[in-house]
């Protein structure tokens, strides 16, 4: 375990303190975040009852896309100057820089979720204060799943020419599953019903996580070792 | 000992390597040469673990690369010059360090830096550093982990006359301490004034392997025109 946990919080440290100096996922993630909760402000009557039933997938929408900007420098940034080689070269096992990618992107996408979420909750009129325990695990859990997946893809789209175009086609379809859930437990928690028939999704959350978090560690060697 | 046996790569239908045997024995300098696209990056890369072969066994010392703990017996210095531009001097190394496992780095880490000459610029981005230093931080990088193996791609190509006498330097100081260290090269006098063996690639096939002889090194252009201009 902890051949698996020191490396890939080394890996972790490294992207976060890379990304904090370079700003440039960060800042283009939030500015495409805002501007597209902008715009779905001006389509929708923010006061209307309807926005509120629509509120979690205008939401998931947006860190969705946002995500794919994140996860699209994941590996990316491993290219400049060949570091990926090094990476690869060096005794930590293929899944333990995934596990490492994958914290650092989760990390990342957490931090643009909570900076953009009393942005669109101030647009939208939707409260969300009073469940926010709820809420904070449906993003853990949600965001997880979604940058899991996206970061394997990631890898396996390193060298490919049109990376940009191709993660979201790849990643979107696999986490239809996680983006479901995630749309309805947020609506849920905003309209204020309870939660007790929606632990289905809660329960899929989980299990798509232990699922494909498992299987891309025991993939992720075939991908970054041709 | 590395022993490479049987090895073919395929990129396609293109066989990279072919049939490949090979065996560096534990202490020797060999250089690698070849032309273009004779497989000496493909074979290189293999050694790194970075790439599987097709078919065929790769074994240092009689296990597999992929190990972690055989990883860390290996230092690379690729193409690339594999170093983070938003993190210092001393980040980068530390990063390295945390992945290799090495204990204590801080001491390790100032005597190469150091030994580098980047002392004086440990806590500068090694994006505002001069190619020169950058190199000189990308050979720190495989070599300060002691590893057992080096394996060098073009390690002389675009270095500065500092960098290079750094790494020759580094290179001997290998040999004398018992490591086996292999470089791939196009320049056959650097390599041969530092090699104790020397292995020729032709067009995925290994043309010639022995050891690394006065005469040899006399001519060593017609040495290597015989190995490589046969016809296909």
């Amino acid at each position: 375990m902890r051949e698996l946990l020191g490396p890939a919080l080394a890996i972790a440290r490294k992207d976060l303190r890379v990304e904090r100096r370079s700003k440039e996922v960060v800042n283009a993630a939030f500015s495409f975040a805002l501007v597209v909760l902008l715009l779905f402000s001006f389509t929708f009557d923010p006061s209307g009852d309807e926005v509120r039933t629509m509120s979690g997938g205008l939401l998931w929408l947006v860190y969705a896309f946002a995500g794919v900007l994140v996860l699209n420098r994941s590996f990316a940034r491993e290219t400049q100057n060949d570091c990926l080689d090094a990476l690869v070269a060096a005794p930590a096992s293929a899944a333990a820089i995934l596990l490492g990618k994958t914290l650092a992107n989760t990390v990342l996408l957490l931090a643009l979720e909570a900076a953009t979420l009393p942005v669109f909750t101030i647009f939208y009129n939707v409260r969300w204060d009073f469940r926010l325990g709820w809420l904070l695990v449906v993003l853990v859990l949600a965001t997880w799943g979604f940058t899991v997946i996206g970061t394997v893809f990631s890898a396996l789209t390193v060298n490919v020419q049109l990376r940009e175009i191709m993660l979201p086609l790849l990643v979107f379809p696999i986490t239809i599953p996680v983006l479901m859930a995630a749309v309805q437990l947020t609506t849920v928690i905003f309209t204020g019903e309870p939660m007790e028939p929606e632990m289905v999704w809660v329960r899929l959350l989980v299990g798509f996580n232990v699922i494909f978090t498992t299987l891309a560690g025991a993939l992720v060697e075939y991908i970054l070792v041709g | 000992m590395i022993a490479v046996q049987g090895v073919w790569k395929f990129f396609g239908d293109f066989a990279a390597l072919r049939d490949l045997r090979l065996e560096i024995t534990r202490g020797s300098t060999t250089a690698l040469l070849g032309r273009n696209g004779a497989g000496k990056t493909t074979l290189l890369r293999m050694l790194a673990a970075l790439s599987s072969p097709s078919r065929g066994t790769i074994t240092l010392d009689g296990a597999g690369l992929r190990e972690p703990a055989q990883r860390r017996r290996i230092g690379v210095i690729g193409h690339g010059i594999s170093i983070y531009d938003d993190l210092t001097a001393a980040e980068n190394l530390e990063f390295f360090a945390s992945l290799y496992g090495v204990g204590a780095p801080g001491a390790k880490i100032d005597q190469w830096l150091e030994t580098t000459g980047l002392a004086r610029v440990r806590n500068s981005l090694a994006r505002q550093f001069s190619r020169g230093m950058r190199q000189r931080l990308a050979i720190a990088r495989a070599f300060f982990h002691e590893p057992d193996v080096l394996l060098l791609d073009e390690p002389f190509t675009a270095l500065d006359d500092r960098a290079a006498e750094l790494l020759a330097g580094l290179i001997r100081q290998a040999h004398e301490r018992g490591r086996t260290v292999l470089i791939s090269t196009h320049q056959l006098r650097e390599a041969l004034a530092l090699a104790t063996d020397v292995a020729v690639l032709d067009r995925g096939r290994l043309a010639f392997h022995g050891p690394n002889t006065a005469d040899l090194q006399t001519a060593p252009e017609d040495f290597y025109r015989r190995f490589t201009e046969a016809p296909a």
